[in-house]
């Protein structure tokens, strides 16, 4: 079979999968719905196996292959057709996400298996690997939005999925309305780029920027290149539009893991590589996504020091290692991007997984002040946790360490302002040790807690009732609230296997891109990026070596400082917030973001609605447009009413009248 | 003699017969005035026709008989109606059907 149509099995089977569980929805619950979806998802990540086997086949510089299955509508400037796009790059990111999701859908078999709604959750889930390998192997920007928006559709169903908790339908309302921002942003970015391209198709597009259709719509260019930034900010949750994310994990724990850790909110780095021959013809809108993932790596990374909720660490941590994504691919650094995109979906996708696993132990419970010492009774767990926590700290021979310093030394060796960036990223790394050992420290070192001493008696902790653990109100077990069963990955083995296969790819995937030895993602991707300006781009080996051992040291002082504040002097961290009691509320109420957007977009919009449903509703709406109508109508049916006395007398009068006076026209007209 | 003067009796039954019709509240009255009308029109009709020399205005004026008599048909029906419901036999006082 040609590539392509292993491209187009990938599409197929979550798909199918989806319409399978869908319309079965009421005989596969529990037991088949999930092994029905993880299936689809292991075929459609053999058939991205093929089809990336069958790709090596081609010529190196015939590896960029379309096809079309029908057309929409293909009329003078614009050419909507269902077309696939199957190159390195698409390849690489259907590999990830089929790859990931396989081992999440595995997962999630254990992990919901007591949920009422475990059909529809895998329907769901389904749905959403098949948005987003409509994303990633779009060939136009037609079906690229269709993607974006099904991605979007599906975070929010997955988001609100325990629909009868009220915090999470509206965290589900706030992700969709922020990502609806950015989808405006693509299609807006999309048109200002048609306009001049005259084709939706991506080969199409950036050829005609070769040939220099922008030569003098620079601006233009600069403008599509800025909102289709927007679009990606909103779906990557950069800086302003990441307050979704937090809030994002009310969803169930194997979702955050894969949409909103591994997967979706990726689509913004993959959206600027994808588009690299424009961002690369309109610098100033590279160099500000550069700074915003810079801003977005630090500010995460703040922010993430100080939340005592386990998963919204994760998530700030997401954030965060985003932002360097976003920061190397904006400044040239694709291959380093994506390198670090797979790593991250690894090692990210296993600290979910084993925070999912606490919170079973748990009961439920999220918060990090009720955790601790859950080291001797979850071995499994805590050494996945150190497995992903060494790997996003960037300790080597971790996979992160490679990704992250291979972005950073791209990176640094832009030089000028990029050596400000550069500085800020070994910032962030730092920070990024500090947060992620607080957060192993406090949940598996110290004295164990309650429910870890019960676990050690082989019982796992059932809380009275189950609460919701965001607002602490009192819930049920029935469909639209979590199941009954609290479950750990030491006494599941489907859990067990998909941490365990995460845990090995965040240890050794680092070799894939080993500095001076091996380059096997630069090299495969290369394809993709050979007209791009910067591929010849390297660091210098001193840069390489001082990135290396400066990222080496920046996370084990991290580490370290993490194992003094909370092991060896347990109290230091109260000192400090008393210390520092300003900066530490800045930092808990998350920069004040919330509250910014709130006061800033929120608040005057919510008064303009005020106004017009009092104002210009009642007063112009009803009295001008219904009233008027309905007075003009009224008082027209009095007048005509007032004539009709009932006197015949009147009627044959009228009569009279009008017959003369016809007469007499007559009798003028004719003289 | 001079078609003016036919024209001008014609006139004065067609104003006779309508301010009948306009201040009589009795309806075989007003059915009585309509026919004076009806007949005003025939005259004219007629010394029309003489004046031209065809039969056109006759053959008028005797389709207008007919068209008089089926109305004098349904109005005095009407009449036998309103009278047998024990309504008064006034056109004023049937007036339900204002607005």
């Amino acid at each position: 079979m040609s590539t392509t149509t292993w491209g187009w099995l990938v599409l197929a089977f979550p798909l199918a999968g989806t319409i399978i569980i869908g319309l079965g929805h009421k005989r596969l619950a529990r037991g088949p719905a999930g092994a029905i979806g993880t299936l689809a998802i292991l075929l459609a990540f053999a058939s991205a196996v093929a089809s990336l086997v069958s790709l090596q086949d081609h010529e190196e510089n015939a590896r960029q292959l379309t096809s079309s299955l029908w057309d929409y509508a293909v009329t003078g400037s614009v050419d909507a057709r269902l077309a696939i796009l199957v190159d390195p790059l698409s390849v690489f990111m259907m590999l990830v996400v089929t790859g990931v999701s396989t081992l999440i859908h595995l997962y999630s078999i254990s992990y919901m298996k007591s949920d009422r709604g475990n059909a529809r959750y895998f329907a769901y889930l389904n749905f959403f690997v098949f948005s987003m390998l409509v994303l990633v192997l779009a060939a136009n920007f037609l079906l690229l939005i269709v993607g974006w928006a099904f991605v979007g559709a599906a975070s929010y169903l997955l988001i609100s999925f325990w629909y009868r908790r009220d915090t999470a339908t509206k965290a589900g309302i706030k992700a969709f309305v922020i990502n609806v921002v950015g989808d405006v942003g693509l299609v807006l970015g999309t048109f200002f780029i048609l306009r001049h391209s005259g084709t939706l198709d991506f080969l199409g597009t950036f050829h005609a920027v070769e040939e220099g259709a922008f030569a003098s719509h620079d601006g233009a260019l600069v403008a599509g290149c800025l909102l289709l930034l927007v679009g990606a900010f909103a779906k990557s949750a950069q800086l302003p539009l990441h307050t979704w994310l937090p809030d994002a994990m009310e969803g169930p724990t194997p979702v955050s893991s894969l949409i909103h850790a591994a997967t979706m909110v990726t689509a913004g780095v993959y959206l600027i590589s994808r588009m690299h021959p424009l961002f690369e013809a309109a610098p100033a809108a590279a160099n500000v996504g550069a700074i915003v993932g810079c801003a977005t790596l630090f500010v995460a990374g703040t922010i993430a020091l100080t939340q005592t909720d386990i998963k919204r660490v994760i998530a700030y941590s997401t954030m965060s290692q985003i932002g360097y994504m976003i920061m190397g691919v904006s400044a040239g650094a694709y291959a380093a991007g994506m390198f670090h995109l797979m790593t991250h979906a690894f090692f990210k996708a296993l600290l979910f997984m084993a925070a999912g696993s606490i919170i079973g132990a748990m009961a439920g419970a999220q918060s990090l002040d009720k955790m601790s010492g859950f080291k001797r009774s979850m071995p499994f767990t805590f050494g996945c946790f150190v497995v992903g926590g060494l790997a996003l700290s960037g300790v080597p021979p971790f996979s992160g360490f490679f990704s992250k310093d291979e972005i950073l030394a791209m990176v640094g060796a832009r030089e000028g302002w990029f050596t400000v960036l550069y500085v800020v990223g070994y910032v962030g790394a730092f920070l990024t040790g500090i947060y992620t050992w607080r957060m192993i420290f406090r949940a598996f070192f110290n004295r164990p807690c309650e429910e870890a001493v019960e676990l050690e008696h082989g019982h796992i902790a059932h809380a009275e009732y189950p609460t919701n653990p965001a607002n602490g109100e009192r819930e049920d077990t029935d469909v639209g609230f979590p199941g009954p069963e609290h479950v750990i990955a030491e006494r599941a083995m489907p859990m067990k296997v998909a941490m365990g296969l995460l845990a090995v790819g965040a240890t050794i995937l680092g070799v894939l891109q080993i500095p001076f030895v091996t380059e096997v993602v630069t090299n495969f991707l290369e394809p993709t990026f050979e007209d791009s300006k910067y591929v010849h781009l390297h660091a210098s080996d001193g840069m390489i070596w001082l990135g290396m051992v400066l990222g080496t040291v920046l996370a084990l002082a991290g580490i370290a400082i993490a194992h003094f504040i909370w092991v060896r002097k347990p109290g230091t961290s109260a000192a400090l917030q008393a210390r520092f009691s300003g900066l530490h509320r800045f930092l808990v109420n998350k920069w004040y973001f919330d509250e910014l957007i709130d006061f800033l977009v929120v608040r005057p919009w919510a008064a303009l609605g005020t106004f017009c449903r009092t104002w210009f509703e009642r007063a112009v709406v009803d009295g001008v447009f219904v009233g008027g109508a309905t007075g003009v109508v009224r008082a027209g049916s009095a007048a005509v009413r007032a004539i009709q006395t009932g006197f015949l007398r009147y009627y044959a009068a009228l009569l009279l009248l009008g017959g003369g006076a016809v007469v007499l026209y007559f009798l003028i007209a004719s003289s | 003699m001079d078609l003016g003067w036919y024209l001008v009796v014609s006139a004065l039954i067609f104003c006779i017969g309508a301010g009948g019709v306009l201040t009589r509240r009795n309806p075989l009255v007003i059915l009585l005035c309509l026919e004076l009308m009806l007949n005003a029109a025939n005259l004219a009709l007629i010394a029309f026709s003489r004046m031209h020399g065809n039969a056109d205005g006759q053959i008028f004026a005797l389709i207008v008989m007919v068209v008089a008599a089926c109305e004098v048909a349904v109005g005095l029906g009407l009449i036998v109606a309103i009278f047998r419901r024990k309504l008064p036999i006034d056109v004023d006082e049937l007036k339900e059907l204002q607005g």
